[in-house]
């Protein structure tokens, strides 16, 4: 993707000018995303389009809603898979459950959860500390059509070698199979797993508070925002807290350079799991 | 110009060829550096970084999200992310491998391209694929410097010749020189070229 004319001045206008549009016509409010890959992304759907211009990109949105779902996929879908990072679900195990344990119902936020997979195992590592009867999952995320196939719990079955041996490593305990039934080409997992989630439409950028949490797991999502939202959010996370809530980021994002540093202290550092001070 | 930021990509045998590049760098060596090299995922050991952090003056680190970036600090790319550069400082984002690769040269490149345009330098190591090409052609499309390590010397030869048929005006060097050009470089004593 090399421009033989690039100009870094009007490059930044287009962009800015398709995020405006964006943000009016649909609401969805990009601007506050880190551009590095924020720009990667969009230039990639300018040319999935067929397109030679951000400007251009901005026409189709605007005059066809299928090209911003389009975009909106680009934006939104993380890649991932289910007990990603297998020692955050060890240190899990070991230093944050034995704390949701002591309250008689537990309220857990998945946010930005995409297309499932870290939810999932969320509620299988919270059912096999027997948790998970009193635990009610909220996974919330931007894109209607990611949430549409998380609630299916259905997935390629070809990912379940990779998924398994995860799920090993993480410490699991059972025959991981058992907690999907195979039809064709797909995995579709236990149903009473799929409904201990409950899955909402929710825009970190956007919308506010709705409930007060034990554990808010928002993993890889922030990566993707600039330094000023990433703080929105974190203050979004603090409202949305009990007392001592837990938070638990990706391995390498850190609340060190926030300004919300001071309110938490590391239950484990390594895999950026952090409990409020009060 | 002087060179402000260098980005170093590589691949099969990466880790020798890295540190021999980095070696030559002093403490005061007056750009930021930041690394791409193709790893498996090592659970999060960062052995990597160990590694060369103990043979290097300069201070080698994985790369956190919106970590400072600046002189004095080499930043690698963890395992299975993609490293972005910006003014100032990196992100880092979990989208698909591009060419199978995460960390993608291409994608480290085509952001210090973007944010550093004349002040970046674009160094491709030895490798067996073809990652870093675009990435590197788009560094001296911008004004910045393509230097790659001459394929002769490298352990695998494919990705350095990808990158020399992608920006054939590159500086092409042995290893052993090229830290010295960075030097020179980075002071603002050697012109940009490419």
């Amino acid at each position: 993707m090399i421009d033989d004319d690039h100009d870094d001045a009007r490059e930044r206008l287009e962009i800015d000018l398709l995020l405006e549009a964006i943000q009016r016509r649909y609401g969805y409010d990009f601007r506050g995303y880190a551009l590095a890959s924020l720009r990667r992304r969009l230039w990639h759907r300018v040319f999935a389009e067929g397109l030679r211009t951000l400007s251009g990109l901005q026409e189709q949105i605007l005059h066809e809603p299928a090209c911003m779902d389009r975009l909106l996929r680009d934006l939104s879908i993380n890649v991932t898979e289910m007990f990603r990072d297998p020692s955050f679900y060890r240190a899990l195990r070991e230093s944050v459950f034995p704390l949701l344990r002591t309250h008689p119902f537990i309220r857990v936020w998945n946010a930005g959860c995409s297309t499932g997979e870290e939810s999932l195992s969320l509620a299988i590592a919270l059912r096999e500390a027997q948790l998970l009867e009193r635990t009610r999952i909220y996974a919330t995320d931007i894109n209607d059509d990611a949430l549409q196939r998380a609630r299916s719990g259905a997935f390629p079955l070809e990912r379940m070698q990779r998924y398994t041996e995860n799920y090993l490593r993480a410490g699991g305990g059972e025959a991981f199979s058992t907690y999907y039934a195979v039809e064709g080409a797909t995995a579709r997992f236990d149903p009473a797993l799929v409904s201990s989630i409950v899955h909402a439409q929710h825009d970190l950028v956007t919308d506010g508070s709705f409930n007060e949490f034990h554990l808010i797991v928002c993993r890889n999502v922030m990566i993707y925002f600039g330094s000023a939202l990433q703080e929105e959010v974190l203050q979004l996370f603090a409202d949305s807290m009990t007392r001592f809530g837990i938070l638990a980021l990706g391995r390498k994002e850190s609340i060190r350079r926030s300004r919300h540093a001071a309110e938490y202290e590391p239950l484990d550092e390594a895999e950026k799991i952090y409990r409020r001070r009060v | 110009m002087a060179v402000e930021l260098v980005a170093i990509g590589a691949s099969w045998g990466g880790l020798q060829a890295i540190e021999q590049v980095l070696e030559a760098l002093p403490p005061d060596f007056g750009a930021a550096v930041v690394v791409a090299q193709h790893r498996q995922a090592d659970g999060g050991n960062s052995r990597l970084e160990k590694l060369l952090d103990a043979r290097c003056t300069l201070t080698v680190c994985e790369a956190e999200d919106k970590q400072a970036l600046g002189p004095g600090t080499v930043l690698v790319a963890p395992a299975d992310y993609h490293l972005y550069v910006e003014r100032g400082s990196v992100s880092l984002s979990v989208d698909a491998p591009l060419n199978f690769s995460r960390p993608s040269i291409d994608v480290l490149f085509g952001s210090a391209a973007d944010a550093f345009g004349a002040g970046a330098a674009g160094v491709v190591l030895t490798g067996a694929n073809a990652d870093g090409a675009d990435g590197l052609a788009r560094i001296a499309a911008r004004g910045g410097t393509a230097i790659v390590q001459d394929p002769v010397t490298a352990e695998r030869r494919e990705m350095p010749e990808a990158a020399l048929a992608a920006t054939p005006q590159a500086c092409v060097m042995a290893l052993a020189d090229i830290g010295p050009l960075l030097c020179e470089l980075a002071a603002g004593r050697e012109q940009a070229r490419s």
